[in-house]
């Protein structure tokens, strides 16, 4: 997956030439590519909303980088956090009122949302992404409305496949396969000898979601097409959906009623032998106390999630970005903060401090060491170059967020997966259902 | 009273003390005056939300966007709509049967706590535990209760030699659909239970002393005196009881995410996932203004049948 035109703006001269043709605040303090900064508001002070850490590291890193910003410019940052689901309606609501916190560290496609109620954030972009190595595919389709930067991708909690190398081996693979054809095999062998996989198909809204898009699109089916028409009743749908109808028949049982949480539980317990998670589990197991968790740690491995018949990765994962919104007092403040935390010095300990737990957007960071230090976390490094994004491939947008809150595609998977419907009418009926948001 | 105080100390004129004094006098306007605190708070924090929720279901309002009126448009929309004829079964499902089953437990309950038992105090204390733990928490309890893979119950019948595999309780749909109303049955029994018992104290011993004499059985006795004496106690019990299972959000929000296969899913659960998540809010609240209907017949229901004199005293309309 190759990088957009914003890779040629690397010279300075580029970036002052793309920060220009942007009607933007505090421009006038953007200097050459290297030193971009924006002077915070006289008596700024700032409120950041963001989401509750899942990894330890990760908020004592992002707290300390604060701190660290605050002695820098004297501005004070309070920071608050939520549980990872509450911050969407909060968010929501902020924009709907016009007051709360000044930037909000959101998910998926919320700044499509609302995104005349947003600061924009183009300079900013493109100055990290000139500095950085530029922004992947799917950052830039997250991040950017009509040319401008709306939000400031922090990344992706990405997701692979998680699995106990020892019961991998005895199935008779060496790692766990990425093929389609050898997965299935895999996890009838897995079942066999009583380490099934487990899958999450209830509405899960990040663990259901991620691996049944992917799979979905991995067979080349898709909701909407470049244009938002509804393509989603095709084969290549039936297809898939036939394929995990058989997939589902290895997994262990009640995986209809599994939320985000009970694959973690399962596979800690040593009940599953595969699933489909961010690097959490692993994260749990090394550095718990338990002697027990540690022996699960050390068999435990990852590997991208698999590559469909179209060849290519088509990934979906929990994707993370701060918004600054409009109705903040200090604009100037809350660029200069996301810069500072985006910034190498910063971002690169953060995500070390967090192992891995939060992809990075910008391809510079993919030679941070936390990748390679552990070599059970690269595969967790290309998360985001690898994935397409929510609404594939039509618009970000409301359409978009509506289908996916209403688990259009994971009910569709489920409703296949049971027998409840035949993959062919579960298939019509989800288009059915996606039509209704993606009407006129 | 200190407001007339106030009002007589401040006023200069004659005309105005009178004006005053007469007002302070005038039982319609101290009325008036004495309700509208009252009144604020209900038309402040009940009306205006009520208000704004119907008008909202009118409008293609999204977060962040301003709707504007479209009439019934998300109406209907909803009447083509599966999952959404899909919550109102399991609503009308998961209330009648909790509804039922609540009562009849909870009306066995009470009838056992009348009896002279030792540590009555205490028993009953006890037998509110369900009901003053905050739903979420007995909510979180029972997600583990029946978790496909760690479930207590399953876990104590396999060991019993019972049954040779996990129970799943919430990846069915109709053993989820069972498995969210025995949550809610457990949850609700105790209201249910300690008003019918407050009810039962107000019924004069003498009417069973009569009765005995007049040699009824104890079921006779339940039927004529117990029964009769309860009704305008069970109507309003079960007035609120069916409108706290119809409206039941969180039980749900944490076992099931109205999953799987939308089986558990509620009107209000639907609704909070189209409005908040999804973004919908003219069509979340079109769905939350769905349910006035059926809370007003369920109101009404208790209200002019339930209350009636004649089935009061026992006898058919």
């Amino acid at each position: 997956m190759g990088f957009t035109r914003r890779d040629l703006l690397k010279s300075g001269a580029a970036v002052t030439a793309g920060l220009a043709g942007s009607r933007l605040i505090g421009m006038g303090s953007a200097q050459a590519q290297n030193t971009l900064s924006f002077k915070p508001e006289e008596g700024a002070e700032l409120r950041v909303l963001r989401w509750r850490r899942f990894v330890e590291g990760d908020e004592r890193l992002w707290m300390e980088n604060t701190k660290k910003f605050t002695e820098m410019t004297g501005v004070p940052v309070r920071v608050d956090s939520e549980s990872w689901e509450d911050v969407r309606p909060k968010a929501a609501v902020a924009a709907n009122v016009g007051s709360g916190p000044d930037i909000i560290v959101g998910w998926f496609d919320d700044p499509h949302q609302y995104p005349d109620k947003l600061v924009p954030v183009t300079d900013l972009a493109e100055y990290l992404g000139g500095k950085y190595g530029g922004w992947y595919d799917a950052a830039q389709r997250y991040g950017m409305r009509g040319g401008e930067w709306i939000g400031l991708p922090l990344g992706a909690s990405g997701a692979c496949m998680v699995y106990r190398q020892s019961w991998v081996q005895e199935a008779g693979y060496e790692t766990f396969p990425t093929d389609y054809q050898e997965v299935l095999d895999c996890a009838k062998k897995l079942k066999a000898n009583g380490h099934p996989m487990g899958l999450a198909l209830g509405n899960a809204v990040g663990d259901g979601n991620g691996w049944t898009h992917t799979i979905l699109w991995g067979f080349g089916g898709k909701m909407v097409d470049e244009d938002n028409n509804v393509v989603l009743n095709s084969q290549e749908t039936v297809n898939a959906l036939e394929y995990v109808k058989e997939l589902y028949e290895n997994f262990i049982p009640g995986t209809l009623s599994w939320l985000d949480p009970n694959n973690n539980k399962a596979f800690l317990a040593g009940d599953v032998g595969a699933t489909i998670n961010g690097i959490s589990v692993y994260y749990a197991a090394g550095h718990s106390d338990d002697p027990a968790m540690k022996e699960i740690a050390k068999d435990i491995n990852h590997v991208n999630m698999p590559i469909g018949p179209v060849g290519h990765p088509t990934e979906l994962h929990l994707f993370t970005q701060a918004m600054v919104f409009g109705y903040t007092k200090y604009p100037n403040a809350a660029k200069e903060y996301l810069r500072f935390m985006w910034e190498k010095e910063q971002y690169e300990p953060w995500q070390q401090a967090a192992q891995g737990y939060i992809s990075h957007p910008l391809d510079a960071y993919a030679s941070n060491p936390v990748w390679t230090d552990d070599p059970k976390n690269t595969p967790y490094r290309d998360c985001v170059k690898n994935m397409l994004w929510n609404g594939y491939s039509g618009d970000l947008g409301y359409a978009s967020a509506a289908a996916m809150a209403d688990y259009i595609v994971v009910n569709m998977f489920a409703e296949a997966a049971s027998g409840d419907r035949t993959p062919k009418e579960a298939a019509e009926r989800a288009a059915k259902r996606a039509e209704r948001y993606y009407r006129v | 009273m200190a407001l007339q105080t106030a009002t007589q100390g401040t006023g200069a004129q004659g005309d105005s003390v009178g004006l005053a004094a007469r007002l302070g006098q005038n039982r319609t306007f101290l009325g008036v005056l004495f309700m509208l605190p009252a009144a604020m708070v209900l038309i402040l924090l009940l009306a205006y939300p009520l208000g704004l929720g119907v008008w909202l279901g009118l409008t293609d309002t999204r977060i962040g966007r301003a709707g504007i009126f479209i009439g019934l448009e998300n109406y209907e929309f909803l009447f083509d709509d599966s999952v959404f004829w899909l919550s109102v079964f399991n609503t009308f499902l998961y209330t009648v049967v909790a509804s039922i089953v609540k009562f009849g437990l909870g009306l066995w309950l009470a009838l056992l706590l009348n009896n002279h038992l030792p540590f009555k105090a205490f028993l009953r204390a006890i037998v509110l535990l369900p009901w003053i733990v905050p739903t979420v928490l007995s909510a979180i309890a029972f997600w583990w209760i029946y978790d496909s893979q760690f479930s207590i119950i399953s876990w104590t019948l396999i060991q019993l030699g019972v049954i040779d595999h996990y129970i799943n309780f919430l990846g069915d749909p109709d053993m989820a659909r069972a498995s969210v109303i025995a949550a809610n049955v457990w949850r609700g029994i105790p209201f249910v239970a300690i008003t019918l018992l407050a009810g039962l104290q107000t019924i004069p011993q003498s009417l069973y002393e009569a009765a005995v004499i007049d040699g009824a059985s104890p079921w006779q006795r339940f039927r004529f005196i117990t029964f009769p004496m309860l009704t305008p106690i069970i109507a309003v019990v079960m007035t609120f009881s069916v409108l706290f299972t119809f409206t039941d959000f969180q039980l749900i929000y944490v076992l099931t995410r109205g999953g799987p296969l939308n089986a558990t899913h509620l009107m209000a659960t639907l609704s909070f996932q189209r409005a908040i998540p999804g973004g919908q809010l003219g069509e979340g609240a079109a769905i939350a203004v769905a349910m006035i209907p059926f809370l007003l017949a369920a109101i009404m229901f208790s209200y002019f049948g339930l209350q009636r004199r004649r089935w009061q005293q026992g006898g058919g309309d």
